[in-house]
């Protein structure tokens, strides 16, 4: 059971970091028939050139998937009160994805207590791609 | 430049099932182990109905639209020059694989900056359960490049 009494986390906690196998063509075609996000941009070189871009490169919906792992890692997804990202930079062809989360803020809320987590992702070279916030509840 | 008459337009609502495959292929290429979101059984032992749909699955469902193009015909915008530039979710209710959710998008603001080579398209959209229960909101914003921004890296 994934247990953590609001009473036991300070604000500074970080929760254990997770990073992802290196990001493969193959993992972003996969991606796109599981999430139904077919655009071209991510899985056809010649569209993404076409646009602009070098190559292929990874959905952002994917690097917030993975994040949305280290939540649920964490605690049962039902205590997840809210998630959100910003998209900083692109996830590109070969980036691990090192997902991590810190508490930023301990509060009650509607009488229910809660933690704010400040989440980021970042590839190999220490380079932030995303950067987040989510709301948990904990017992 | 985008025209901001279109701020407050509704898009098309519509309705989808939750499908079990879908959420176990979702599961494996996001490299998740924890077998509720993959093993009905496993989750029905952890005390959920059916599978879980996981954190950011609410988006992939939005995508099955009939027409997920919908904002960007309307609104006149290459789809080839869009990135997504912030994601949110609230939520209120679980969602478990069997489940028909509706969608209710509005187009929630339109605006630009760096004089115009960027603009960004923000649509919010309300989650109902088959009987009209609230389970989330969403919120996206995307961002349109226009040729003079500076290429992304």
């Amino acid at each position: 059971m994934k247990i953590h009494r609001f009473d036991d986390v300070q604000v500074g906690d970080e929760l254990p970091e997770w990073v992802t196998a290196p990001v493969t063509r193959h993992t972003l075609g996969l991606y796109a028939g599981a999430s139904g996000d077919y655009n071209p941009l991510h899985i056809d070189i010649d569209f993404a050139r076409q646009a602009g871009m070098p190559d292929v490169f990874a959905h952002g919906m994917l690097s917030m998937a993975y994040l949305g792992r280290l939540l649920t890692n964490w605690v049962e997804q039902s205590a997840i009160r809210s998630y959100s990202v910003r998209f900083l930079a692109i996830t590109h062809i070969g980036d691990k994805v090192s997902c991590r989360a810190t508490i930023a803020d301990k509060f009650v809320d509607k009488g229910e207590k809660q933690v704010l987590l400040n989440l980021t992702t970042r590839n190999q070279a220490g380079e932030m791609k995303l950067q987040g916030q989510a709301v948990i509840a904990l017992s | 430049m985008i025209d901001k008459k279109y701020i407050g337009t509704k898009l098309t609502p519509f309705t989808v099932e939750v499908e079990k495959g879908q959420l176990r292929s979702f599961a494996k290429v996001t490299g998740q182990t924890d077998p509720i979101y993959l093993d009905e059984n496993a989750a029905r032992a952890a005390g959920h109905r059916s599978l879980p749909i996981p954190p950011t699955f609410l988006f992939c469902l939005e995508m099955a639209s009939p027409n997920p193009q919908e904002v960007y015909e309307l609104l006149g915008i290459d789809y080839s020059r869009v990135l997504h530039g912030e994601q949110h979710f609230v939520y209120h209710h679980p969602v478990f694989a069997g489940d028909t959710v509706s969608f209710a998008p509005v187009i929630a603001d339109i605006y630009d900056r760096k004089d115009g080579a960027l603009e960004f398209v923000v649509w919010e959209t309300r989650v109902e359960a088959e009987d009209g229960m609230h389970v989330a909101d969403l919120r996206s914003v995307m961002v349109v490049r226009h040729e003079k921004a500076a290429r992304p890296s």
